[in-house]
């Protein structure tokens, strides 16, 4: 099939940039770890989590020098723990699983923006570097009261 | 001229109306939304915003858009593909027609009861009344019917004009309902097998994560069934339009055919941000939507070919001295025209939310609502406003007047100006953090909430010009059925002289389908199979 | 073998590299604000 030149050379440099942006995502995430959440898969049974280590003890602990993880539950409407704070330069490993129905789970101002789904359990790890005080939201319709449905983490 | 068959034009007609209907209430309830989020009304008491949400969603993204479709293909299969419907062609698109309208009104009821407040994707384990999940059954099974009509009609042509090419109308038809036939295998399968039972009571848990795969793999080629109609309006019957000619048939159907093959096995990208799904397929299916993107920029070219050989034909020069000749004052050119324009913004945003990791910027912000609003809401719904304006007069037998022309370009540039508030508020704002699908808050006054406040109202007054811009089509609508009768030609587009012949490999329907079928399998089966192993299940929960 | 004319379609080239340059600026503009956030 016959291709104007200058087509050929368009589609060349449309499918050459196609190709650099897959390049670029597909080294950060499978060479440098920046991929999308949740890479483990556990799952948990939904109906169980308040029974279920480590959900039964939902919390902010410290588990180095300025590493800290946070076992959450997002419920309708809304997360447990609430308030967290934590120095800054802390890195949190988020473990977040659902007691009901499918939530979201997004720190404003960074790229911690998860699906949480019940029967699964969504992990992403950060690292605080400025202070402040981070507004959490379900970003994932969850009923009549989503658009209560939020947090802070304080970063000092 | 040979004029449209009068009983097919009801049958399209009835199409058209229904759209339009469906688009007035749906543009209501989004005004009413935007004027919500920008603090500018509280609903009463009885009406809950997700209720309105909800029916926005489903009205415009699944009603209006197909409703349109099938009319619009019905109308160019008649006329293409053989100049009238055969009697079973006919008696499938009103069975399909009386199926889906069957379908759409128990579903708008059961959404304004309060029933069913889970918006157009209603995502597991929230549990609407099974009457919900029964009217979009009827509405998918519905247009199945529709689809069979189009494909026998086709075959029918195809064994009575053996070895010829294929109209490219009817050829273009074919592929979009193909698309639309295998995307929506994935729904029925998840409404019919998973949710009806469930929420009847009959099975006590559901699958969510399964059932959220199967929706995408849905949900992904629908945006592709609502712009492969659009663009058999730019390919086809543009050309016609400007006095010109369609730059290249076989270049046309490869494209369609790329689509074909490209915007099904990648449903992952709208799951990007959850657990369940390994990033090596999530990757993956990254890959093959990058794959989709290249019919796009083919269409791109061809589009801009099309201008410029016409211009240069009508004696213009220099680079852009085509843009001087083309009709910007008709508005059956200058609509569809905004539409592809804004298909740029509208595409590259596209690019850069299904670039995997990056994914997490824009995931479930207003930014991905301002997305869809320049796809679907503005390069599709200005095509399809802008094809209204000849095909109610064809189908009629009246003819557009200038008043009605000249109403036709306010209400596209009303569109315009509203869309370009709305969405580019939405954009910014979800950037800024602000989340999708959430009815009026400040999160307790929380500074980065109290931030994306004059955006939202932003928002409200763009969804305000959309409301009267909405009321203005279907004014317009209304007054073309009532044009003064008169003969409007079909506008169908000869290909240029210097376009090669159409290799038959495009032709080849159980080769193509075949490879398309392939790369589902290879994108899905081990994700799939992972999910069957060892995903869990849940109970069902009403949350509003 | 004979090789036709190819009609001029400088115009329709410029505007597709603008269009690509517009996809390329969009895409970085967020893949920048994706690493600044990270």
């Amino acid at each position: 099939m016959h291709l104007h030149r200058l087509e050929k050379i368009w589609l060349s440099i449309g499918i050459g940039m196609l190709a650099v942006f897959l390049i670029v995502i597909g080294t950060m995430a499978f060479s440098m770890g920046i991929k999308p959440p949740s890479e483990h898969h556990h799952t948990i049974d939904p109906t169980k989590v308040s029974e279920t280590a480590p959900f039964d003890q939902p919390g902010l602990r410290q588990t180095g020098d300025n590493r800290y993880e946070a076992v959450m539950v997002a419920y309708a409407f809304g997360f447990e723990p609430e308030k967290m704070e934590v120095p800054v330069g802390a890195t949190i490993d988020f473990t977040v699983t659902s007691s009901d129905v499918v939530h979201g789970f997004y720190v404003v101002g960074t790229n911690i923006n998860l699906m949480v789904v019940p029967g699964e359990i969504s992990h992403l790890s950060h690292t605080f570097d400025k202070p402040g005080e981070y507004l959490i939201l379900c970003n994932e319709y969850c009923g009549t009261g989503h658009e209560y449905m939020a947090t802070t983490i304080v970063v000092k | 001229m040979k004029s449209f068959d009068r009983s097919d034009g009801k049958l399209v007609l009835a199409h058209i109306l229904f759209a339009f209907a469906a688009l007035l209430i749906g543009g209501l309830a989004g005004m009413l939304q935007g004027a919500v989020r920008g603090g500018t009304l509280t609903l009463p008491a009885n009406i809950g915003y997700y209720e309105l949400l909800t029916a926005h969603g489903v009205l415009m993204g699944l009603i209006f858009t197909t409703y349109f479709i099938i009319g619009f293909l019905y109308s160019g299969v008649s006329h293409t593909l053989g100049g009238k419907l055969l009697p079973a062609v006919k008696k499938l698109g009103w069975i399909g027609y009386i199926v889906m309208s069957v379908g759409t009104i128990i579903g708008v009821i059961v959404i304004l009861l309060g029933k069913a407040s889970v918006l157009y994707t209603f995502y597991a384990p929230m549990k609407a009344s099974p009457w919900f999940y029964i009217a979009l059954a009827l509405v998918v099974i519905g247009s199945w019917l529709s689809g069979f009509g189009i494909f026998y009609q086709y075959w029918k042509w195809k064994k009575t004009n053996s070895g010829k090419l294929s109209p490219l109308f009817g050829y273009m038809s074919v592929v979009t309902m193909l698309l639309w036939q295998i995307a929506t295998i994935g729904v029925a399968v998840e409404v019919v097998v998973q949710l009806i039972p469930w929420s009847f009571g009959w099975v006590e848990q559901v699958n969510v994560v399964l059932s959220r795969t199967l929706f995408w793999y849905f949900g992904h080629p629908l945006v592709y069934f609502w712009l492969l109609p659009a663009y058999i309006c730019w390919y086809v019957v543009i050309p016609k339009i400007i006095g010109g000619r369609i730059f290249s048939d076989s270049l046309a159907r490869l494209s369609f055919m790329l689509f074909l093959l490209f915007s099904i096995p990648v449903g992952f990208h709208h799951q990007l941000m959850e657990p369940g799904i390994s990033s090596f397929w999530k990757f993956l299916q990254v890959v093959l939507t990058f794959m989709v993107i290249v019919p796009s920029l083919m269409t791109a070219f061809s589009m801009f070919a099309t201008f410029e050989l016409n211009g240069r034909a009508k004696g213009t020069k220099g680079l852009f001295g085509w843009v001087k000749v083309l009709p910007w004052k008709d508005v059956r050119f200058f609509a569809p025209f905004m539409g592809m324009l804004i298909f740029i913004p509208a595409g590259a945003g596209g690019i850069i939310n299904a670039s995997n990791q990056m994914n997490a910027v824009v995931h479930n912000t207003l930014w991905v609502t301002g997305h869809f609003h320049l796809t679907v809401a503005t390069s599709v719904a200005l095509t399809f406003f802008g094809i209204t304006y000849w095909l109610i007069p064809t189908v009629m037998g009246r003819v557009l007047t200038p008043r009605m022309n000249r109403l036709g370009i306010i209400q596209t540039i009303l569109w315009c100006i509203g869309m370009f508030f709305m969405s580019g508020s939405m954009h910014t704002v979800g950037l800024l953090g602000s989340p999708r699908r959430t009815a009026y808050t400040t999160y307790n006054d929380h500074p980065d909430a109290i931030l994306w406040m004059p955006y939202h109202v932003a928002m409200a007054i763009g969804g305000f010009i959309l409301l009267a811009a909405v009321l203005l089509i279907v004014y317009n609508v209304i007054a073309l059925m009532r044009a003064p009768k008169g003969e409007t030609e079909y506008p169908i587009g000869e290909v240029s002289d210097a376009s090669e012949p159409t290799p038959r490999f495009l032709e080849r329907w159980g080769m193509w389908i075949g490879i398309a079928v392939a790369l589902i399998l290879f994108a899905y089966t081990i994700p799939l199979i992972d999910m069957l192993n060892t995903t869990v299940t849940s109970p069902g929960y009403v949350t509003w | 073998m004979h090789k036709k004319d190819e009609p001029s379609l400088k115009g329709t080239f410029v505007s597709v590299l603008l269009l690509g340059a517009f996809i390329l600026v969009s895409w970085l503009g967020i893949f920048f604000l994706f690493m600044a956030r990270n």
